[in-house]
């Protein structure tokens, strides 16, 4: 698969002119309202929901409760759907959750080789390198090399545990507190979760990063 | 099917190239894309499974020119031409020129939050006991169908460790096909890196996929 249009020589044009896969889909879209197969006002609905209220914020909630409320935490690893649904998330795309949790001697990637099974509710759709073949085809080969192009090295002696969606399981990966952040409030840290660091492509941002 | 949607462990793909602060959508028509996807599946009464079908079911250079909502607007087009609803002459001249099928109901707004709330669970109440323990060493099958499955390639025929149960769960193979759910057994095995990608594989890697009964022998 390539990427999306801004690297793409034959969508590469000027945006205020239609595409032809622009008027294709405008095209399908009035076929199946004509037909009486789709409402319109139910696409603009799904589109809000997943812009505006389905996004990696949820995620970030999770995962800042769990750094401060060990029950949670508990819960979480013990089961995650459950305790997912706990913050108000669940549903299509994160019926079967699983959360893995990284360790000093172990840090957790999560892929989908075969096309692009992703936690929606607690990260929203996924971005368009997890979907790309550089990311589908060598997270399970060559992780470390993977994080090198997110800018992560990890120690030598770090095991590395990808896992790969090739069901209904969904994974979410939770990142290591980072040190320095004693007594901080969830809301606080918060600010220090990234959409990356859960799902393993990155680390949280240190103390430092974040006023 | 072995086609150029598996791509685990392929060379020569490049780079991950990570886009600072990208938007959910890059155009309008992938917005329009994405929600008649999710909009016509009831509707269209086709399965998760036979969606992801009809996208890898397609000629590598095809599946690998298309971007992401490309591929999901030929996955739809193909869906909805195998079942009738609507023609390969209406897509391509952009317009109605045969009558509905009939009793093919829209999801109303009312319904859009509560059915993405549902989502759609896969696990099913077991009819036998599961063949494989936790520990246990396994064997991948090296099968090569020529339909839907969800066993990728590079770990046929590799020994793995069963690492958990997650119940029984609806099956791809056959699901996809339209021949019922025939939920099975569904576990994660473990890799060791090395059993995947040979002497030179990285010592710290283990790799992990989710396998229904049928993809695994006792090894």
């Amino acid at each position: 698969m390539s990427g999306h249009d801004h690297d793409h020589h034959h969508h590469d044009h000027d945006h205020s002119e239609l595409s032809e896969t622009e008027l294709r889909v405008r095209a399908l879209e009035s076929i199946l309202t004509e037909k009486g197969y789709v409402d319109p006002a139910s696409l603009d609905l799904l589109i809000d929901l997943y812009e505006k209220k389905i996004g990696p914020r949820n995620g970030i909630r999770v995962v800042a409760k769990a750094w401060t409320d060990p029950d949670y935490r508990a819960r979480l690893l013990k089961d995650a759907t459950a305790a997912i649904a706990e913050l108000d998330y669940s549903g299509r795309q994160g019926e079967h959750m699983v959360v893995v949790e990284n360790t000093p001697g172990q840090h957790n990637m999560v892929v989908c080789t075969l096309c692009s099974c992703y936690p929606h509710p607690v990260l929203g759709l996924p971005p368009v390198w997890y979907k790309s073949a550089p990311y589908r085809s060598r997270a399970v080969s060559d992780p470390r090399g993977v994080l090198k192009d997110f800018g992560v090295t990890l120690p030598d002696a770090t095991k590395i545990r990808v896992w790969d969606s090739t069901a209904e399981i969904r994974y979410l990966v939770l990142p290591m507190r980072p040190e320095g952040t004693e007594g901080w409030s969830e809301e606080k840290l918060a600010a220090l979760v990234t959409r990356d660091s859960m799902i393993g492509t990155g680390l949280p941002k240190q103390p430092g990063e974040v006023s | 099917m072995d086609g150029a949607h598996d791509m685990g462990g392929v060379k020569g793909f490049g780079p991950v190239v990570p886009e600072p602060d990208e938007p959910v959508f890059h155009a309008e028509w992938e917005r329009r894309a994405f929600a008649l996807t999710l909009a016509m599946a009831r509707p269209g009464g086709w399965n998760i499974d036979m969606t992801r079908f009809a996208r890898e079911n397609r000629p590598p250079q095809d599946y690998l020119s298309k971007t992401y909502y490309e591929l999901w607007l030929a996955g739809l087009e193909t869906l909805m031409i195998e079942r009738g609803l609507v023609t390969h002459e209406e897509i391509e001249a952009g317009r109605v020129l045969a009558p509905p099928k009939p009793g093919v109901k829209p999801v109303a707004p009312q319904e859009v939050t509560p059915a993405i709330r549902r989502g759609g669970p896969t696990e099913r109440t077991p009819s036998a006991p599961a063949l494989f323990n936790v520990g246990d060493v396994v064997r991948m099958k090296d099968i090569h169908p020529v339909t839907h499955t969800r066993l990728p390639h590079y770990v046929r025929g590799r020994l793995g460790t069963i690492e958990s149960n997650h119940g029984c769960h609806v099956f791809p193979d056959v699901n996809s096909l339209g021949r019922g759910e025939d939920p099975h057994w569904l576990y994660t095995v473990r890799f060791d890196g090395r059993e995947l990608w040979g002497k030179e594989g990285d010592p710290t890697l283990s790799v992990s996929v989710d396998a229904w009964e049928p993809y695994l022998e006792r090894a």
